[in-house]
């Protein structure tokens, strides 16, 4: 076990997360945006393994185990609807999406 | 600075490195190839806190098998164009920026006030104990099937309505016909 | 349940025929045609022949202690008790009421009798009779009532009455105008009346006349309170009887049928508001001068001044009308110097001549084709012979001229005025006694006298059976009448007075020499009046002398010819401001103000959502700035709540 204090590890994770969240909204192929969601969701998953360190048992390392699993079930239904809905453009634009407004 | 912390720095700069690389990176491809380096160095510092099976599952499931998958994905639709630099939401990147810069200052603080917490101290010594003892895996198994077992298996059936969901979107009805999901699709030529 | 005295219990039954008479009449009147005027006309009848039956029970019943007064309480029914209020509803048959029921049925019957000539061929012929008798229920009740809220329904019976009697044809927009302003501006007596009642209520906590009279005869009732209770019930009398200032609807009146006119506009309903304040007598003894100045002022200024615009009108129908406002006005005046029981010999005589000279023009008019101008009439008693004798009786008795009913009621005001020491008083009332017979001779000679003189196409002849069979009895009366009432040292002196002093109290009236003086007076005044009449209109030169006199007089002339202008300056000073209010409140406050608030939060709400949509642009990646912002705001509430 490394020696450095979790809030390290804590901080890394947040700032990761924080990228991801700005990537979300920057970005605008459809696949990318999923990829920043998945860089989100590994932040996540190194702050509950630290949370797991800092209280001393394993209940966070089951947690990230569930989101792993989660997260691919999410991926592949995503990437099906992507495809389903860009196989016919050659471009994968979100804004073109843009029906439902006022 | 310790030999810990000097490994620390290298995940760090890994990790957040090839976050900051995926949101300048124009081509696809490449953002899919640093959320790989990403996700690598993310391995490296569960194992650095004691959470050898996740390291061991992240590698293989995430890197390994759904970054693949988006792999394939990019690659089949053909879509790693480049993006337009220019931004058609007016103020999108400002306020993304500003708020990014918000939630990453705040969790700084939070996360600096732990610093000093007690896993240098019990934390730590009570998971070494558990990774000795039973083994990480071990334990890992027990909590699974005992404590949580109920989400195991509804993660199981996650699973297995993922695979049937993704059959009924993709499958294509008659010879040359269209998939269930085009069909539901709107036509490419409805004005925008 | 009748009290000791009498039995009374027949009262009831005087109300009952012709309110059931009425119900018929409005629910079958139709299938019944020519036969609802022979039945309404029975029911009235009936009721008179009651009504002497009952006369004659009272009069022949033990006194009620020393007074001489004769009373027998009728109790119906409890009609109101809510908490400390409560009302029963009864008949209190005394002298005075008595003496009111049999002018009301007697007179009203041979009015009805008239009508059912005069009425024929009308289409409307039931539903007149229906209305006709409703009127005499509800008059008899407010004379009956033992209560003023009985009073009040019988006063608001009338009233509505009136209204349907004077629109009865109401296809024509002018009768339907003065019945719609008669209506209101009775009810701005009613008003008042109405406030009078809270009032009485609330110092005495009874509204019956018994109890009434006993707290302000014992002096339970304040001065103070007793003139602002007094003036607010001579406020409805003022309304209902046709004072100044609210008369105004009395001339205009004359829009409904002439048998209407001479029913409820001459012997009746305009009587109730003299009828109220004689009842009420001991409150108005109580409430001191200051109020019986106001009533006898008020009646005297209008006795004045109704003769005044009578002097000008042409309408013969008007004629009577402003008479009948300026006899009024005589009655208020005696019952403003106290003497109460000459108010109601008054109000007795009155009802005779002049209920028959409204019968009196109309069958003028029936003969004429219902002309009413005096200038397209003369000489009509030749052709007309019965109607002309019958109308000179009821002139002479107005005109004060001996041995007239007239005479002795009209003299006996003048002289208790005289001997309230209210000097200027008299000199009004005299002064529109000579006014009086000179309108009236006026319109007489005019219309009977002289050259024959017709209007186009008119074959004028004496009405039929029926017409001349009211005319004649009521000419009698007019004649004779005054018996019931003459002067000290003749027999039967002082019956009437004598009759309702019990109730009434005793007026104080000057005796002797003073007594004579005054009654010369009156009669050289009345003199006066016809002389000049009669050489202003009879005469060959009257032409010339009229124009001479027009000139001279020129400015009172005119305003007489113009009703004083009162009218006019009513339209000014009320009639168009309601107006200009009322299309204030519908354009500016209800069509901009508060439609505009109602719109305008239609349109605010409008504006806010059109502001708002612009939210759903329809880009995802908004949609995902818009869940950031909340989150990052959710976790930043958070630090700042937890702190340390």
């Amino acid at each position: 076990m490394t020696s450095v204090a979790p809030g390290y590890f804590l901080a890394l994770a947040g700032l990761m997360f924080t990228v991801g969240a700005v990537g979300v909204l920057v970005r605008r192929n459809a696949i990318v945006i999923f990829m920043f969601v998945e860089l989100m969701l590994n932040a996540v998953n190194l702050m509950f393994v630290t949370f797991a360190r800092m209280h001393g048992n394993i209940d966070g390392q089951v947690v990230v185990f569930f989101v792993l699993v989660v997260a691919a079930a999410e991926v592949v239904i995503g990437l099906a609807i992507i495809v389903a809905i860009f196989r016919r453009r050659a471009d994968a634009n979100v804004d073109t999406a843009n029906l439902l407004k006022w | 600075m310790t030999v810990d912390f000097a490994i620390f720095a290298i995940v760090f700069v890994v990790a957040l490195g090839s976050s900051m690389a995926m949101l300048f990176a124009k081509n696809a491809v490449h953002v899919a190839l640093f959320l790989v380096a990403a996700q690598v160095a993310l391995a490296l510092a569960f194992l650095l806190q004691g959470a050898f099976f996740i390291a061991a599952i992240q590698i293989i499931v995430y890197a390994g098998a759904i970054m693949v998958l988006f792999l394939f994905v990019i690659m089949l639709l053909g879509v790693d164009r480049r993006d337009a630099l220019v931004e058609p939401l007016a103020g999108q990147r400002a306020l993304a920026v500003g708020l990014g810069l918000l939630l990453a200052a705040e969790i700084v603080y939070v996360a600096a006030r732990g610093v000093d917490l007690v896993a240098a101290t019990g934390g730590d010594r009570a998971l070494g104990a558990i990774n000795e003892d039973p083994g990480n895996v071990v334990a890992l198994a027990r909590l699974l099937f005992s404590r949580y077992l109920l989400p195991f298996e509804v993660t199981g059936v996650t699973l297995v309505v993922a695979i049937v969901g993704v059959m009924v979107l993709a499958k294509r009805i008659g010879r040359m016909g269209t998939s269930v999901a085009e069909r539901t699709e709107p036509r490419e030529e409805v004005p925008v | 349940m009748s009290e000791q005295g009498f039995n009374a219990s027949l009262a009831p039954l005087i109300i009952a025929l012709p309110a059931a008479s009425a119900a018929v009449l409005l629910f079958f009147g139709r299938r019944l045609g020519r036969a609802s005027g022979w039945i309404a006309t029975g029911a009235v009848t009936a009721a008179f022949v009651v009504g002497v039956v009952l006369f004659t029970a009272m009069l022949g019943a033990e006194a009620e202690h020393q007074h001489n007064l004769r009373r027998a309480a009728v109790s119906l029914f409890d009609w109101i008790r809510v908490g400390d209020f409560s009302v029963g509803a009864g008949l209190l048959v005394d002298q005075l009421s008595m003496t009111m029921v049999l002018v009301i049925t007697g007179v009203g019957a041979l009015i009805h009798l008239y009508s059912v000539g005069y009425m024929q061929g009308d289409e409307r012929y039931p539903r007149y009779f229906a209305y006709l008798n409703l009127f005499v229920a509800a008059m008899l009740i407010l004379v009956l009532g033992d209560n003023l809220l009985v009073m009040f329904v019988g006063w608001e019976g009338v009233g509505l009455c009136s209204y349907l009697l004077i629109g009865f044809w109401f296809d024509r927009s002018y009768a339907a105008t003065a019945a719609k302003k008669a209506f209101i501006l009775n009810r701005i007596g009613d008003f008042s009346f109405l406030l009078g009642i809270f009032l009485l209520f609330g110092v005495v906590g009874s509204l019956a006349f018994t109890d009434i009279n006993i707290a302000s005869a014992e002096g339970g009732i304040g001065a103070g309170v007793a003139v602002i209770a007094t003036l607010l019930l001579f406020g409805g009398a003022v309304g209902k009887s046709a004072q100044i200032p609210l008369y105004v609807w009395l001339p205009d009146a004359m829009a409904g049928p002439t048998p209407v006119s001479a029913l409820i506009h001459a012997a009746t309903m305009v009587t109730a508001g003299v009828y109220m304040v004689a009842r009420l007598s001991p409150l108005y003894e109580a409430s001191g001068s200051d109020a019986t100045n106001v009533v006898a002022w008020i009646g005297a200024a209008t006795a004045f001044l109704a003769a005044l615009i009578a002097a000008a009108e042409y309408d013969i129908k008007k004629v009577l009308a402003y008479s009948t406002v300026s006899q009024l006005g005589y009655m208020f005046l005696a019952l403003g110097v106290g003497a109460y029981s000459i108010a109601i010999f008054h109000l007795v005589t009155h009802a005779f001549f002049k209920a028959l000279m409204f019968l009196g023009a109309g069958a003028v008019m029936h003969g004429l084709n219902d002309e009413v101008d005096m200038r397209k009439m003369g000489g009509l008693r030749k052709v007309m012979p019965r109607t002309g004798w019958s109308f000179m009786m009821g002139w002479l008795a107005i005109s004060g001229v001996v041995p007239f009913a007239g005479f002795f009621s009209k003299d006996a005001i003048l002289a208790s005025a005289w001997a309230s020491g209210q000097y200027a008083l008299w000199i009004v009332g005299a002064v529109t006694t000579a006014l009086t017979a000179f309108y009236m001779s006026r319109l007489y000679l005019r219309v009977f006298e002289g050259d024959l003189v017709v209007p186009e196409g008119a074959h004028p002849h004496d009405p039929p059976w029926t017409m001349t069979a009211a005319l004649v009895p009521l000419a009698l009366l007019s004649l004779l009448g005054g018996i019931i009432n003459l002067p000290e040292g003749l027999p039967s002196a002082l019956a009437l007075e004598h009759l309702l002093d019990p109730v009434l109290g005793e007026a104080v009236v000057p005796h002797g020499n003073t007594a004579w003086l005054l009654a010369t007076a009156a009669l050289v005044l009345s003199a006066l009046g016809i002389v000049v009449a009669r050489g202003l209109y009879l005469s060959l030169d009257g032409e010339d002398r009229r124009s001479r006199l027009v000139r001279r007089l020129h400015p009172l002339v005119d305003a007489a010819r113009n009703k004083l202008y009162v009218d006019e300056t009513y339209e000014t000073l009320v009639l168009q401001p309601g107006r200009d209010l009322a299309v204030f409140c519908a354009e500016t406050l209800d069509k901009r103000l508060v439609d505009g608030i109602v719109n305008g939060i239609g349109r605010m709400l409008g504006a806010v959502g059109e502001v708002g949509r612009r939210v759903q642009t329809g880009y995802v990646r908004s949609y995902a700035a818009l869940f950031f912002v909340g989150a990052v705001a959710l976790f930043s509430i958070l630090l700042l709540k937890v702190g340390t």
